[in-house]
């Protein structure tokens, strides 16, 4: 018996007691000697140009090192392609401190250093700067007819495939119809963390920017490019991330400003915004989307019609796949869609937690309900009739898709069939309206190119290193699973680091492509190295692996041995004592397999089963039961997968019933940019939820069978509780979140 | 015009407070400090003691990550300035448990899987000893109820509770902590 298999298993993350004791260390926490503090001065115009700054009456402060503006900003990068970061729309980068032009409101205008971080507080509270205020635009409703089709510039982005069939028609000529629009406003992701970064300035002019990242190398280029540094007078760290969920994809401001003013200085600075700055960068768009369905005769989908338009800056074209999902979720022949921007005075959006897909589920599984009841269908059984057994957008089978068993097992664990289908038709002990609904969706299974090192050494640990990122996912736990696994070590003898330009090259770490990506090189490299392993226990004296090819071997249990007779077995320790070296390192990466997976359309999908209770008298929703089934391929972790899935229903309730920035268009500026009036669900908000991952195998998206589960365990979620609500109250709420008065 | 802020004409700021002493008990560990009096207890504990374990989430008080035991309650480090605690037991986290030998909560914590990110972990942790020291949290309404002053972005709110709910229905209540009255 093997008791080094660990992927598939629920061990505890290895980074817990870490982060249990308060040890893991963030972005703002490095201990720099002589640190100084940069506070950062905002915008309170959303459109404008600055007029004056009274700089000097706060540099007499004893102890105010400097105010750092556009004024005083040397000469940087002049090209845009310098400000590019990896995932960076079309467009023209926003440049801190560029010039006197306000495009946002909140828009860094100065940095204010100071030998300690009240003193930096209280000299931008008190630094006065002069605006000359121009008119804004950011409300979206006022450009319903200024939409444009962006080009194809980010990272990622599927402009909607050309339109099948003749949707038109087959709409008009259909036995059941619906249509309707269906809104949410501005989200902010808000991860607990502040954005922050500490550089560090080294005596040869180096730096160290401990950075909050989800791409430690994404920043460093972008630095690097802008500043005129070399890689290695730029080192950029993230070991522990207080929550990304895409905030970090770029590189954002308080990097570039901490950055600046060390070099300008030759001091080691700490940034840090304020929550209320974590609403004046990325965000998820404010997006209205129209929706035409049609049925026949026999609840198949005669037509999908899917529309999106939201907002982006002046300066970018943010694009994220929103209409596309409903091309390739249900089986349909007359299919159109559309997908356009609208320019506002806001700034860029930003990737956030399944961005696009978490928006067009909200569209197509409320429509899909909808029409199951325009069509006098439960609204499982709707969908069953209208399962794709392809992707008909791109025309090609699934790699693997086990979404019937996700529908199957989800509705017999909640009990679906007790549902009755009228609205107001199902009640609590207590009185109370209850509302059973379902929604759900597809992600890409992507992998990116990725690269790993790992060294063995002669006490038999195990070090392996990748510049990829733990912001919650369980990076540090999965990688060490694999690791340990591979080469067959007790996971207390692999340590697995991360987030660090010294190490191997790792993809962003978000679009739930890591464990794909860095799975697969770690496995890679920890193969090669067990090749190196294998050669050095060949050559000791007598070795019973004498004449074993690699793929006649298996690492367990700290040994080396034969599949065929385990018997047949070297103690890796003892391998490393008599090749006397002190070290075994290897170099490996993991690229996808283009010629494999061309054929095929691979994506991850689920199917969420909410409960909610309605207090009729006080418009109250209560979401006291989520049942979400996914299939995402192998899973590597229970319990660190499990959380993933826990978290996105979470946010997906968020989504649903609270979450959104309001914007107040007369000052062109968010109302409730703070954690008291940005309402995200509190412990009592959150009753049952309840995981099941189908089993799911799938040699084509990598070898280790995964296909990511960060983004795919919140779609649906949104749609599956607003259908709860339809059928507990009969109102069909399309503009969420679903507040009280929406439904009194 | 805007101007921003409304303040004093030019050169009339007020001159910053100078600083002074201030004595902090932490963790049974007495630490003189030379901070000006408007600093707040978490940037005390985080900027001049480097104990980073509390975290700044909002600073207004409204996620609780920096939440820390004085006297055993549980307060919003961020909510009170450091010279006000000269003389009282403050418990951060590092006072609870390190990590070869893990508090109750923070073993409950790492078993159930009750965080992701771990940013507002030791807050949680904080507050969960608060309230057992308060000896409020009976069921599982109140300790939702009771934890909801701890934002989790990460919503880890189903392993919080399992944890929290463990280890008060083990009965473990004031482990290793000197409180008062």
């Amino acid at each position: 018996m093997s008791t080094t298999n660990y992927i598939g298993k629920a061990p505890s993350r290895v980074d817990g007691p870490a982060k249990v004791t308060g040890a893991a260390t963030y972005a703002a926490e490095y201990n720099v000697p002589g640190l100084t503090y940069g506070w950062v001065v905002s915008s309170p115009i959303a459109k404008g140009k600055i007029t004056k700054i009274h700089a000097d009456e706060v540099l007499v402060l004893p102890g105010v090192l400097q105010v750092f503006s556009h004024e005083n900003v040397p000469s940087l990068a002049w090209f845009d392609r310098s400000y590019k970061d990896q995932v960076a729309p079309g467009g023209s980068p926003f440049r801190p401190l560029h010039d006197n032009e306000i495009k946002f409101s909140q828009q860094p205008v100065a940095l204010i250093v100071a030998e300690n971080f009240e003193l930096a507080r209280y000299a931008a509270s008190v630094l006065r700067i002069e605006y000359e205020a121009a008119p804004h635009e950011t409300n979206l409703e006022t450009k319903r007819q200024e939409g444009f089709e962006p080009g194809r510039g980010k990272t990622g982005y599927m402009p909607p495939p050309p339109p099948r069939g003749n949707p038109d028609k087959a709409w008009e000529e259909a036995a059941h119809r619906m249509e309707a629009e269906y809104v949410h406003g501005t989200q902010h992701h808000n991860p607990m963390e502040l954005f922050a970064t500490t550089v560090e300035y080294h005596a040869n002019g180096k730096i160290t920017a401990y950075d909050k990242t989800q791409g430690v190398y994404n920043v460093q280029a972008y630095l690097t490019k802008i500043f005129g540094l070399s890689k290695d007078n730029c080192r950029v760290v993230n070991e522990y991330m207080g929550g990304g969920f895409g905030s970090g994809l770029r590189p954002q401001y308080q990097v570039f400003l901490a950055v600046l003013a060390a070099l300008e200085l030759k001091r080691s600075v700490r940034v840090t915004l304020t929550r209320q700055q974590m609403f004046s960068f990325g965000h998820r768009p404010h997006t209205l989307q129209y929706l035409k369905l049609a049925t026949n005769p026999d609840g198949t989908l005669a037509a999908v019609q899917h529309h999106a338009l939201h907002e982006t800056s002046q300066f970018e074209d943010y694009t994220e796949n929103v209409v596309n999902w409903s091309g390739m979720l249900y089986q349909c022949d007359n299919v159109k869609l559309g997908y356009q921007l609208a320019k506002l005075d806001v700034y860029t959006p930003l990737d956030m937690r399944a961005p696009g897909a978490a928006t067009g589920s909200i569209g197509l599984e409320v429509a899909m309900d909808e029409m199951a009841y325009a069509a006098g269908l439960d609204p499982l059984e709707f969908r069953l009739r209208n399962y794709a057994e392809k992707d008909q957008n791109m025309n090609k089978p699934f790699s693997s898709k086990k979404l019937r068993d996700c529908y199957h097992q989800g509705a017999a664990k909640f009990g679906w069939d007790k549902r009755t289908q009228e609205p107001r038709s199902m009640r609590d002990a207590d009185g109370k309206l209850v509302g059973w609904g379902i929604g759900g969706g597809a992600w890409d299974a992507s992998q990116m190119k990725s690269a790993a090192k790992a060294t063995i050494t002669a006490d038999g640990k195990l070090l392996v290193l990748s510049a990829s990122g733990e912001n919650g996912t369980g990076t540090y736990t999965i990688m060490t699973q694999i690791a340990a696994e591979t080469l067959g070590l007790p996971l207390e003898a692999v340590t697995f680091r991360l987030g660090d330009t010294d190490q191997p090259e790792a993809p962003l770490q978000g679009g739930s492509w890591t464990a794909a990506s860095v799975g697969t090189a770690v496995k890679n490299t920890c193969e090669a190295l067990g090749e190196k392993l294998l050669k050095l226990a060949q050559k000791m004296e007598g070795s019973p692996l004498k004449n074993a090819n690699f793929e006649d071997v298996e690492f367990v249990n700290g040994q080396i041995r034969l599949r065929t007779d385990a018997n047949q077995a070297v103690v890796l320790r003892d391998v490393l004592q008599a090749s006397g070296e002190a070290k075994i390192e290897v170099d490996g990466s993991a690229m996808p397999n283009m010629v494999k997976q061309m054929p095929y359309s691979m994506h991850s999908h689920n199917m969420v089963f909410a409960e909610v209770k309605v207090d009729e008298d006080l418009g109250t929703v209560h979401v006291t039961r989520v049942l979400n089934a996914v299939a995402a391929g192998r899973i590597l972790n229970q319990k660190t997968a499990r959380s993933q899935v826990l978290g996105s229903v979470v946010w997906g309730i968020s989504m649903a019933l609270m979450e959104e920035t309001v914007m107040d268009h007369k000052f062109g500026r968010y109302m409730n940019h703070n954690y008291a009036e940005y309402h995200v669900p509190v412990n009592a908000d959150i009753h049952d939820i309840d995981v099941i991952f189908v089993e799911e195998e799938d040699d084509i998206v990598n070898p280790l069978g995964v296909k990511g589960i960060g983004e795919v365990g919140m779609l649906g979620v949104a749609a599956a509780i607003a259908n709860a609500v339809f059928h507990a109250t009969g109102k069909r709420v399309r503009d969420l979140p679903i507040m009280i008065d929406k439904l009194l | 015009m805007i101007q921003h802020p409304t303040t004093s004409s030019a050169g009339g700021l007020a001159a910053p407070p100078p600083a002074g002493t201030v004595r902090l008990t932490i963790n049974g560990q007495l630490h003189t400090l030379e901070i000006a009096p408007w600093t707040t207890l978490l940037d005390a504990l985080r900027e001049y003691l480097h104990l980073t374990g509390t975290k700044k989430g909002c600073d207004h008080g409204q996620c609780g990550a920096c939440t820390v035991l004085v006297e055993g309650k549980r307060i919003n480090s961020c909510l009170t300035l450091a010279v006000m605690h000269e003389g009282e037991e403050i418990t951060t986290i590092e006072g609870l448990g390190t990590q070869e030998n893990l508090h109750p909560l923070q073993q409950a914590f790492v078993d159930h899987d009750a965080f992701q990110c771990g940013y507002c972990t030791p807050g949680q942790i904080c507050s969960a000893q608060g309230l057992i020291n308060e000896g409020k949290a009976h069921t599982e309404a109140e300790i939702r109820e009771l934890m909801s002053g701890n934002l989790c972005r990460c919503g880890a709110y189903v392993g919080i509770l399992n944890a929290v709910k463990e280890v008060v229905d083990k009965g473990i209540k004031n482990y290793e902590l000197k409180i008062k009255n």
